[in-house]
Formats: structure tokens, sequence, C-alpha cells
């Protein structure tokens, strides 16, 4: 593989920036799940840049690669990383939560590029796996890949769709864990501990990849290094940090579901550029 | 006569966006792997990665039909069947096995009898519950033409050797006119509504048979039309009271401002006894000569109290 230049790498974190900015300013007016775009925004922006053959003039090609993010509620990183790479207007964000629009807390196909719907947890797996059969059937070799929350793997149809993806070696599908190791509003080692959890992946007949989910060069050397044609599906565990990018929201149990005012936006905005620490007033909502 | 597995192979070859999937329930597929190939799929006994991975090939285009037990597929996988399904519109055609009495001797746990009332919930969703194997496979390229999503109440093996002349979408067959009594009914029971019709009409009374074929879209015209030309609709169904014909019916009357005579006969509140078919209806009451008794009781009871009121009245 080539490695990501210095450029390149420069270039992929001053989009993740922008794309953090896009989060905090969706995370007043109504609020969002902050802590969990956050974590998965690194990986998002890397796919869409890097590895999906997929661009705003060909969301509708057939042999395009699917993205599916199935753990819905961190569709804010996604929304930023569309309105970033030229999929729908930017203007478009300020209507988060707007009737008039469809940008809301869950994915949706109202928006460009947004392949499926999510929301209910421990579905998009099935639905990726229904796309990589009909890839196969018609053998070409476009790829699907799926972000599943760590939290996620609670729910027994991810482990069922698991053994069905295996049977059927669906070697076009990638599955990604955004290892953040929060639930909603615990640590899941606290809850229902996941680990070990690379083992029970290989166990599973996954072939089972291990990266630091916000360093852009480890993720291109698991993505670029993944061999093809090899009969099995695969999963990336991604590790990652709730909140990573604001430390007052960082690896914070009660900064999962947040709404802040004006002022806190403001100073998460200065955080977010290394200034001062924010001074957050406002509580979390517990909506789940 | 043709199976359903070869109308719906007939199908699947003259179009290559059929998918035939199945929740490892092969019983009326049993011989299409070797025929349909890669476009066969049996995900295991795992009813929600059908229907999820059933949407994601509808995405691709596709149109999968999915085959599982009744209970199993809309119980289990019904928030599949409703988010990934419902909420995209997809041409998803679901098709639930043993529904109803056809369960026989399994229990409760494989007792559909709840799947009309939840499937109708859903937006978009048909349902259809055939009386019999020739009305499937008659019906079938209908279904794969329509876009909408449809949940197909697999019958009875047995035929009916009904004489059909309506096939459509939503189209009711009158099987017979009646004035004093129409009995509306669907699936199994189509077969006991003939016999309990016979059995009045021996003793006079007039008696209609509509086999409802669709509970959505419901045929409103015959429906309101046999309201209009009988005493008494009888809804006949083996399914809950709650959400099934009944419910439809009603919902139906009160929204025309419509009011008539109904007598439900369906499961309240409770399961059925397991047992082998003929003994569980006959121990639920379902048999048709069960039927015309409840029916002539009704008919009796009202036709006294009328007596009565209009003797007071003299």
């Amino acid at each position: 593989m080539t490695p990501l230049s210095e450029t390149r790498i420069k270039e992929l974190e001053s989009l993740a920036l922008r794309v953090r900015e896009h989060i905090i300013r969706m995370s007043t007016g109504g609020g969002c799940f902050i802590g969990a775009s956050l974590s998965c925004a690194d990986l998002i922006v890397y796919l869409y840049s890097e590895v999906l053959t997929i661009s705003p003039d060909k969301i509708h090609d057939p042999n395009r690669d699917y993205f599916l993010l199935s753990k819905g509620h961190d569709v804010p990183a996604l929304y930023g990383t569309l309105a970033e790479l030229g999929y729908f207007p930017k203007g478009r964000l300020k209507n988060h939560l707007s009737v008039n629009d469809s940008i809301y807390w869950h994915p949706n196909r109202g928006i460009p590029a947004i392949e499926f719907h999510s929301g209910s947890l421990g579905h998009l797996l099935s639905v990726a796996i229904g796309i990589a059969m009909d890839i196969r059937l018609r053998k070409t070799s476009n790829r699907v890949f799926v972000i599943l929350g760590d939290g996620e793997l609670n729910e027994g149809s991810v482990w069922e769709g698991m053994l069905t993806a295996a049977a059927y070696k669906l070697d076009n599908l990638i599955a990604i864990v955004d290892r953040n190791q929060f639930q909603a509003n615990i640590r899941t080692e606290e809850l229902i501990p996941l680990e070990p959890l690379a083992p029970k992946f290989e166990a599973m007949g996954w072939l089972t990849y291990h990266t630091d989910g916000h360093d852009f060069a480890a993720l291109h050397k698991t993505f670029s290094d993944m061999p093809s044609k090899t009969g099995k599906p695969s999963i990336v565990i991604a590790d990652t940090m709730r909140g990573k990018g604001l430390p007052s929201i960082e690896q914070r149990a009660d900064r999962w579901f947040v709404n802040f005012s004006q002022e806190e936006i403001a100073m998460l905005l200065d955080e977010l550029h290394g200034e001062k620490s924010a001074e957050l007033t406002s509580e979390t909502l517990m909506v789940r | 006569m043709r199976t359903y597995e070869e109308v719906l192979l007939e199908c699947a070859l003259r179009d290559e966006r059929i998918i035939v999937m199945t929740a490892e329930n092969r019983a009326a597929i049993r011989n299409m792997p070797p025929k349909l190939g890669e476009r066969f799929i049996d995900v295991g006994i795992a009813e929600q990665t059908m229907i999820g991975a059933a949407a994601g090939l509808a995405l691709r285009g596709r149109i999968p039909i999915v085959h599982a037990l009744a209970t199993f597929l809309t119980f289990r996988a019904y928030e599949f069947i409703r988010d990934d399904v419902g909420i995209a519109g997809l041409p998803v055609k679901l098709v639930g096995g043993v529904p109803g009495f056809l369960s026989d001797g399994n229990g409760p746990t494989h007792q559909a009898v709840e799947d009309v009332s939840l499937m109708r919930g859903i937006p978009g969703m048909q349902v259809f519950a055939p009386a019999d194997i020739e009305d499937l496979a008659a019906t079938l390229p209908l279904i794969f033409e329509s876009p909408a999503p449809c949940y197909i109440r697999y019958p009875a093996p047995t035929p009916t050797n009904i004489e059909r002349v309506r096939r459509g979408i939503g189209e009711a067959e009158v099987i017979a006119a009646g004035s004093d009594v129409t009995i509306l009914t669907y699936g199994l029971l189509v077969r006991e509504a003939i016999v309990a019709r016979e059995l009045l009409e021996q003793q006079g009374i007039s008696t209609g048979v509509i086999d409802i074929r669709w509970l959505k879209p419901l045929d409103v015209d015959t429906v309101l039309n046999a309201v209009s030309r009988s005493g008494l609709i009888v809804t006949l169904e083996d399914h809950f009271l709650t959400g099934g014909l009944f419910s439809i019916l009603s919902e139906l009357l009160v929204s025309k401002s419509i009011i008539s005579q109904v007598l439900p006969i369906a499961l309240e509140e409770r399961w059925f006894k397991p047992a082998l078919l003929p003994d569980a209806l006959e121990y639920e009451g379902f048999t048709g000569k069960q039927i015309a008794a409840r029916i002539a009781s009704r008919l009796t009871v009202r036709s006294s109290k009328t007596k009565a009121q209009s003797f007071s009245e003299v």
C-alpha cells in the first residue's frame, strides 16, 4: 500500500475538524447525540474520502460502494461529511430538526447519498447483507460498508446476521465497530462486557482487524491492506473515544444526548480549536 | 392444478428480479434450490436477518419473496418488517405458513391469530388471505407486478373448487348472495362457511358467502353491497376478534355511518386449543355445522325479540 502523504493527512484532519464544527452546531436548538457523533466522525470522513467509490455525481450508480450507518444516532457526523464533500449544500445543515427538511436525529433517504434509514439498532447489518448478496449476484466488484456501535452489539440480530454473512462468504461486506467503549448511559464493560471482542468475530468466521479510529494513517493501513476474494466478511474494530475532540465531552457518560445554549456552542467551538475549555451547564437529556 | 411452487418458479424464471428466500422453512419451496441457483437464499433460522436482507435486495431492484411460519415471520421479525420494508415502502412479499387454525397441534407459540392485525397496521402493506392454493397461484403474478409490500397468509393444501371470477388485488369473490345473512370470511374458513350456508339454506334461511380474499385493500363496494342486502352480517375468521375482519368491517361501517347487525365469529382474547385440525375446529366451534347453528340461533333470538317488541307495542 501507499501510505497517505503528510499533506493528505492534513487535508483529512482539516475536513474532520469542519465536520466536528457542524456536529457542535447541531448540538443546540433541540440538540443531538454529540458524543457518538464525535467518536465516528474520523471514520466517516476517512471512508468517504479514501475508500468508497462514490461521489456526488454517482450516488445512484449501481457500481458504487454502499455506506450504511447502523448506529443511526451519530448521523450528525454523516450529515457534516456529506455536506462538506458536496453531496448537498452546507446551508441545509441549518435546517436541523426543521419540518421543512429531513435532517433529523436519525438517517433517512431524504438526504442525498444516505442509502437507508436507521434508528432502531441492529438492523443495517442485515440490510447490508442483502445489498452484498445482490452485488455478488451481479458479479460486480463494489463493496458494502456498515458502521455498528459497540453498544449496538448487545442486539441479537447483529449476531444472527454475522452467522448468515459468514455462511454466505460475503467477502464484499465490511463492518466497522465504532468501539468508543460506551453504550447510552454507561461504559460497555460495566454493563454488558464485550471483551474479548475480536475473538468473538474471528470465531464466527469473520476476518477481524483492529485499528485506531482517529488516526488517518492507521485507518489507511487497515483498509488498504485488506485482501479481497477471501471468502469471508471483514470486520474492523476501530478504537475511538466518545466525544473525541472536545475534552469537556470526552468519555463523559453524562454527555450523551445534549442540547446546549448558543453560548455553550460558542465555547465548544473555541475548545475544539484548542482554546480554553467550555463551561457547560446544560444537563444531558436521557431520551433512551 | 398447478402448485404454488410451480407458479412461483415460473414467475421467477420469467423475471430475474425475483429472489426466493426462506428462514429455513422450505415446505412450499422444496424443489426450488437447484432450479433457481443463487436466487434461492436460505438465511437459516433468522427471520430478522431474512427481512433486513430482503430490504437490501429490494433496494438493489430485486423483488424478494420470503417464507417462514406466519408467527415467526410477523411477530419475531415485526419490527424489521415495519422499519426496513414498511418505512421504506419496498416491494418485499411475505409468505406466512400455517396461519390460524392451520398450525393445528403446535400450540399457541405457533398460532398466528393476530397476524392480520399487525400486518394491516403497516402503512402501504397489502394483506392477502386466499382460501386455497389455486387462488394464491393465480394471483401471484399480480402480486409481483404490484410495487407494494404484501403479506400472504399461505392457505391449506386441499382445494376448495370454488369457481372464481374475481382475481384482482382488493377484489372479493361473492360465492353466493343471500338476503337473511351474509358470511364474510377468508382463508381456511371459506370452506366451513360454504358448509354452513348449505345447512342454513335447508332451514329456509337465505345465506350469502363472500370470500373476502384481501383484508387490505378491502373490497369496500362488495362488502357494502352485502351489508345493504342482508339482515345480518357474520364475520368469520381464524384470528383474534381484535384487529381482523370484524375490526375492518366495524371501521368501515362507522366511517360510513351505517348501522348494521353484525355477528362476529372469531377467537376472543385467547389462543385456541391445540389439536389436529378437524378436532381443533370442532372444539372451538368453527365447523360449518356449528357456525350454522350459531347463526340460526342468533336469527331466532332476534326474530323472537322483534315479535315480543311488536306485541308490547300493540
